[in-house]
């Protein structure tokens, strides 16, 4: 398959995923204020979603819309990464799994904003704007667990141990994302890593949080394996298209 | 032929109705591609903004009325700001009483301190960063207690 099909797909399906998540606080979020940043957050990530998949259709050249790829794939064609699927799990873990990913896409988003691809880097500066205001507002968040009670510190805490492992599996790259690199259509996977890996340590310093020692990571991002979670998402994701084919607003 | 501008500034925002689409700075281009055909491009204010599918319906809708096909085509670059909008709406806005964004000013905007759309204080407090719509954060006034949206700036 085309290289730059992968790679943007892997973004559309990042996004999707992580919204489809958030967006089942919709009406439990913890007050209400709160409730609305983060269907906010999910519906700004269902947008970048959908501005890929949109290219992605383009790019495939199947006649399939952006809905199609959205909708109606199997579990093994999708290239999220797993921290995308981890269940939302307490506020402290809700919140940090939504930083964790802000900076991935800060990050990532400035640096394709200089891509050659003009689809690409409009995306991604369009996008940009939007994940700035999460990464303000998560880590917002995180300082006030971090500075906070003995509660709220055990909660951050144990988000961390929980979500460590699988912030390696962002990073993992498509079939054919090296050679884009070299030509400049897409950021070299490895300088935005370190990049994160630099201000994620910053960041703890300043919020007072411990990295974990371990450097074990989970495998299999962005392969098609998934955790156990994922086929209920794309059960509930799917269950209006499978059961009622191509029906419509 | 009337303006091609004129005619679609007669098309309000679904969610702000009392300003139009050209006034927030989301038509980008309007031209004639033959007698009875317009071409329009316009652009999102964020990415997920919903009342894109309704401007792009209305659009085609109004000109449809005068006999004559609108063809709208969606473009993201050069991205949309708040910059765009017209001072005109930006005092529409807070006199429907949104306060507008500020100019220019967009990675600090929240260390600014927002005036109260009603009675005009700067004695005003951020109740969420987030509010009723995308484009929005909750404030309330200290003085006259009033909540109010600002349009955050973008």
């Amino acid at each position: 398959m085309n290289p730059l099909f992968n790679y943007t797909l892997k973004l559309a399906d990042d996004t999707l995923i992580f919204g489809q998540r958030l967006g089942e606080l919709c009406g439990q979020g913890p007050y209400l204020e709160e409730d609305i940043a983060l269907t906010n957050i999910a519906l700004d990530y269902l947008g970048q979603s959908n501005n890929f998949y949109k290219y992605a259709a383009q790019l495939q050249d199947l006649g399939k819309t952006e809905d199609d790829l959205a909708f109606l794939r199997l579990e093994i064609e999708y290239l999220n990464c797993q921290l995308s699927e981890i269940p939302n799990g307490d506020y402290a873990n809700t919140i940090l799994k939504v930083y964790l990913f802000s900076v991935y896409q800060k990050i990532l988003y400035a640096e394709l904003m200089k891509s050659s691809d003009e689809q690409l880097s409009g995306i991604a500066e369009k996008s940009l704007k939007e994940v700035k205001y999460h990464y303000t507002h998560t880590s917002t968040w995180i300082k006030m667990f971090a500075g906070g009670t003995e509660e709220s510190k055990s909660r951050v805490k144990n988000a961390v141990e929980n979500l460590w492992e699988y912030t390696g599996g962002m990073f993992a790259e498509t079939p054919g994302e090296e050679d884009l690199a070299k030509l400049d259509i897409v950021p070299n996977g490895k300088e935005i890593q370190e990049l994160w890996t630099r201000t994620i340590a910053e960041d703890f310093q300043n919020f007072g949080i411990e990295i974990p020692e371990s450097d074990f990571m989970q495998k299999g991002s962005r392969t098609g394996y998934h955790t156990e979670y994922f086929g209920f998402i794309l059960c509930e994701l799917q269950f209006m298209q499978k059961t009622y084919p191509n029906c419509a607003w | 032929m009337q303006n091609l501008l004129e005619i679609l500034s007669q098309i309000p925002d679904p969610e702000i109705p009392v300003i139009n689409i050209v006034e927030l700075g989301i038509v980008r281009e309007a031209k004639m591609v033959s007698e009875n055909e317009v071409e329009i491009i316009i652009t999102p204010t964020y990415s997920a903004c919903p009342a894109m599918f309704n401007i792009e319906e209305d659009i085609i809708k109004l000109f449809k009325e005068k006999g004559i096909h609108a063809k709208v085509i969606s473009r993201i670059a050069p991205i949309w700001t708040t910059d765009w909008i017209t001072d005109e709406a930006r005092e529409k806005l807070r006199v429907y009483g949104i306060t507008p964004p500020e100019k220019g000013n967009h990675e600090d905007h929240l260390n600014v301190p927002k005036k109260c759309p009603r009675c005009g204080s700067q004695n005003t407090k951020q109740i969420s960063r987030f509010g009723s719509t995308l484009c929005k954060a909750s404030y309330q006034c200290n003085d006259c207690l009033e909540p109010f949206d600002y349009f955050k700036c973008h």
